[in-house]
């Protein structure tokens, strides 16, 4: 594990750390509902900007809803969304980088074709394919990114299993008569978990960056859900009079995403890992 | 006798690690002087710094280092510059990474030239294939426009050498040049070099850990342990009469056919070489020589054994041992 | 040389196969196609009438046979919405994507290739550092955000920059210096890293001792080594602009290809959104396949002699 004197890693971790507390009971303790309106008080600024009220801190929206609580809910969204929709792909790409890596073969040539095929595609477009097509909701979003962002995991797990398939004592366990599957799970896996964290992370920050851009694009988590990205997209009409509607949420994002990358580097640099690309 | 390369007491550093503590030698013209002694030890460090080319953190001091009655010691990096590759050329131990895999052997070679002579490409080339054929390259015009990764190990280090005296260098620092060759390849290498040193004048400043090596070529020798010279003189001599007990050590440990008898342990010196840090004092072989006793907490004195023949230790060994 | 072309077409040929596939199930996934063209409010009658008109009742293996056919001749077919040609509504719109996909680039270049070999060559300085925290924050920055915000600085507040549409060479400012935003982390990291790899090497240390000035050693043995990988990376890099101008053509309004894309996904125009999803997979295979060729071009020691 990565020394606390990594300036980095511990940042980043506290602001990871920060906005899951948020998120957990945050919501709970503004007082408000992030879901109810009231056309009385639309568009309030936040309490330190003129014409704020101590009511709603950080402001209302353009329905009336509390923006602390609606901003807090976010984070539960954002960070739901990023941790099943890794572990879906984490499930996905790992599995196949592991077999590819350890077969090789034409098993390794079907992989490497598969994930080619992968990265070929739009990503962004595709998903927003997807839900365009069917219809926006939560479980949509996380399936859909799920099944399209395991390349790196796939990319990851295939290059080390390669270069411990060879090692002694993997060649070791096949001697004892281990067969396959304990082989993998046995001396593969916990050889590889330490690179697959890093991966992990990094591709939790970009599930949440994506569906921001989904939500953005109104293809995403539906409203009223408040993901951040449908609260700029909302925002964005009254961005150039009040730019604190499209600023909070933004900020957000921002710190939350670069919490994680920081995360996942000081990680990367405790493992002593290369950057695999 | 005209010394090329003069070092006094130069002192390597980086950060707290005393690579290089005291190193003095005398390079003649015309004469290999091979530094010996084992991985760590700091042979190469030394060659580095002659040339100022530490890397970032190092930090050097001597009393002087003179090359050619010049003080280069206090050199700016311009001039260094000017001195590199031109009056003075070093090859270095791993001839298949020490090329430019993105360029031709022959853009590689003329440029040292171009750099410091202002020639053209033609005549540059020239000299490039007379040299490449002086050192034992086939088809040399066919090799300008061929890239490093081309070409065997040995040819690579054959390229170096050439490169080496594109600009007719009065000095040449050899780093382990033969380490990573077949053995075949080495004795040729060895030997070119030796004609090569002849013909030209040459000084060389072999750095080994052969002991082999050092008998076949050497002129003169500096028996290198832990970052100092603890013994140095002809070559002939050390053989004979070696008094250090690391020199003694050394060429124990070498096998002689016919001076072995089986059953017998071969020689060794158990132990690995320190690694010096700030404060040390004293003589640095004292934890691995078998005739230490109390004076040698004190640092070793300079002793004068025979015409140029010098060893710092407090209790030098004479005649044979057991 | 030719014989790896060869072998690395056929494979981009089959990756495009099966992204056609792809695209193909895809725009299938809604359910009863005749139903979401027809609309709500349509008899039982309409929506047979469109399932006929479209071809939507044959077999799902001839449509797509159909439909791949006439996709490799460059016929996708016409769009509901539109009322045209698919592969004119592409055409039309491509040079915009275009445009702003190569100025996206060659902006990353213009600031990545010098900050990264600055950071390399004074690595761990403070010139390191504040490369790494602009890598940072690039990676952290969602680009509809950034978009959005140099809108209103420099749109709104400065009055500098249009902010919609695509009238002239400013309009692509903005959009181009957000695309070039998710470019910069990447391609900066990379130059670094293969400048402090390349910088260590023996064939430096060689050169050095050879007396040549240190310009020549950054910017001729050095470079040259530390910059085969950006080149072919930037050409994958541009690729992946390509294909994610989606929202940025959307913040701001460019009538590209990705706005396009959009449009026909809001009006369920399946035709349009299954030619745009294979032209953009077709185009990055193409990239992938030209960062190759240039990898192996640049790298003497891949051209195999």
């Amino acid at each position: 594990m990565p020394r606390l004197r990594d300036a980095g890693f511990v940042v980043g971790l506290a602001i990871v750390g920060l906005v899951f507390v948020a998120a957990v009971i945050g919501p709970w303790l503004t007082g408000h509902d992030a879901f109810a309106q009231d056309l009385n008080s639309r568009l309030i600024p936040p309490f330190w900007m003129e014409g704020g009220s101590s009511l709603h801190w950080l402001g209302t929206d353009q329905l009336g809803r509390d923006y602390l609580t609606r901003l807090l809910y976010g984070a539960r969204i954002s960070l739901f969304i990023g941790v099943l929709t890794v572990i879906t792909s984490g499930l996905i790409g790992t599995s196949l980088g592991v077999l590819g890596g350890f077969y090789g073969g034409r098993i390794d040539d079907a992989v490497l074709f598969l994930i080619t095929c992968r990265l070929s595609i739009p990503v962004v477009l595709v998903a927003l394919a997807v839900v365009g097509l069917i219809g926006s909701s939560l479980t949509l979003v996380v399936s859909t990114l799920g099944l399209l962002l395991w390349d790196r995991f796939a990319v990851v797990a295939r290059a080390t299993t390669m270069q411990i398939r060879s090692l002694d004592y993997v060649n070791a366990a096949w001697c004892s008569g281990c067969s396959p599957l304990e082989i993998m799970r046995n001396e593969i896996l916990p050889n590889i978990s330490s690179h697959l964290m890093v991966v992990c992370t990094l591709e939790i920050a970009l599930a949440i960056l994506l569906e921001a851009s989904l939500s953005f694009l109104g293809l995403g988590v539906p409203p009223p859900l408040p993901s951040w990205g449908l609260m700029i997209a909302e925002g964005k009409d009254y961005m150039f009079f009040s730019a604190w509607v499209i600023m909070i949420p933004g900020v957000a994002l921002f710190t939350l995403v670069l919490g994680m990358n920081l995360v996942g580097d000081g990680l990367r640099r405790a493992f002593g890992t290369q950057v695999i690309k | 006798m005209s010394p090329i390369l003069e070092v006094k007491n130069l002192a390597v550093r980086f950060g707290p690690t005393l690579a290089v503590r005291n190193a003095s030698f005398t390079v003649q013209k015309g004469e290999t002087h091979c530094i010996v002694g084992e991985s760590g030890c700091g042979k190469s460090v030394t060659a580095l710094a002659i040339m100022n080319l530490l890397a970032r953190n190092g930090q050097r001091d001597a009393k002087a280092i003179q090359f050619s009655g010049q003080d280069i010691l206090a050199y700016s990096d311009r001039q260094m510059e000017d001195v590199r590759g031109n009056r003075m050329a070093m090859i270095f131990q791993e001839p298949m990474t020490s090329l430019n895999p993105s360029y031709t052997v022959g853009s590689q070679m003329t440029e040292v030239l171009r750099r410091h002579h202002n020639t053209t490409r033609d005549k540059a080339e020239q000299r490039a294939i007379a040299l490449m054929q002086r050192v034992g390259i086939t088809a040399p015009q066919m090799r300008l426009g061929q890239y490093p990764h081309q070409l065997s190990g040995g040819l690579r280090q054959r390229v170096m050498i050439a490169m080496a005296l594109m600009c007719d260098p009065e000095l040449l620092i050899a780093d382990e040049p033969t380490t990573a060759l077949d053995v075949t390849v080495q004795a040729q290498i060895l030997r070119l070099l030796a004609e090569l040193k002849q013909e030209l004048g040459l000084g060389i400043l072999l750095i080994t850990h052969d002991l082999g090596i050092v008998a076949r070529v050497a002129d003169h020798v500096s028996v290198m342990y832990a970052g100092e010279v603890i013994e140095s003189g002809r070559t002939a001599d050390l053989f004979a009469n070696p008094t250090h007990p690391y020199t003694r050590g050394l060429i124990d440990c070498v096998p002689v056919p016919g001076k072995i008898k089986p059953g017998e342990a071969l020689g060794s010196i158990p132990g690995t070489v320190p690694v010096i840090k700030d404060g040390f004092s004293g003589c640095a072989f004292r934890f691995r020589c078998a005739h230490a006793s109390e004076v040698c907490t004190q640092a070793a004195p300079r002793r004068e054994i025979g015409p140029d023949h010098v060893v710092h230790c407090h209790l030098p060994r004479q005649g044979a041992d057991q | 040389m030719t014989r790896f072309i060869f072998r690395r077409a056929l494979l981009a040929l089959s990756v495009v196969m099966t992204v056609m596939a792809m695209a193909f199930v895809l725009t299938r996934l809604s359910g009863d196609l005749a139903i979401s063209i027809a609309g709500p409010g349509s008899t039982q009658a309409d929506v047979e009438v469109i399932r006929k008109a479209y071809g939507l009742d044959r077999p799902v293996l001839v449509q797509f046979f159909d439909w791949t056919r006439l996709a490799l001749t460059g016929d996708f077919g016409n769009s509901f919405f539109f009322k045209d040609k698919v592969a004119t509504l592409i055409a039309q719109r491509m040079p915009v994507t275009f445009t702003l996909g190569f100025a996206g680039l060659g902006l990353a270049l213009l600031i990545s290739l010098p900050l990264g070999i600055l950071a390399a060559l004074y690595e761990n300085t403070w010139i390191d550092r504040t490369a790494s925290l602009l890598v940072m924050v690039g990676q952290a920055m969602p680009s509809f955000w950034l978009g959005l915000i140099l809108m209103i600085v420099f749109g709104l507040q400065l009055g500098w920059l249009p902010i919609s549409g695509t009238g002239s060479w400013e309009h692509f400012v903005m959009p181009a210096v957000v695309l070039a935003f998710t470019a910069v982390p990447a391609l900066t990291r990379l130059m670094r890293s293969g400048m402090i790899e390349a910088l260590g090497s023996d064939y430096i240390r060689t050169a050095r001792a050879k007396g040549l000035s240190r310009s020549s050693i950054i910017f001729k043995h050095a470079l040259r080594n530390a910059a085969i990988p950006v080149v072919s990376i930037a050409a994958v890099q541009l690729g992946f602009m390509l294909g994610g101008s989606i929202v940025i053509e959307t913040v701001f309004a460019l009538h590209g290809v990705g706005y396009l894309a959009w449009e026909s996904i809001s009006k369920n125009d399946f035709p349009v959104v299954q030619a745009v999803v294979l032209v953009l997979a077709s185009i990055y295979i193409g990239l992938t396949l030209v960062s190759d060729i240039l990898n192996a071009l640049l790298d003497p020691r891949l051209r195999g002699a």
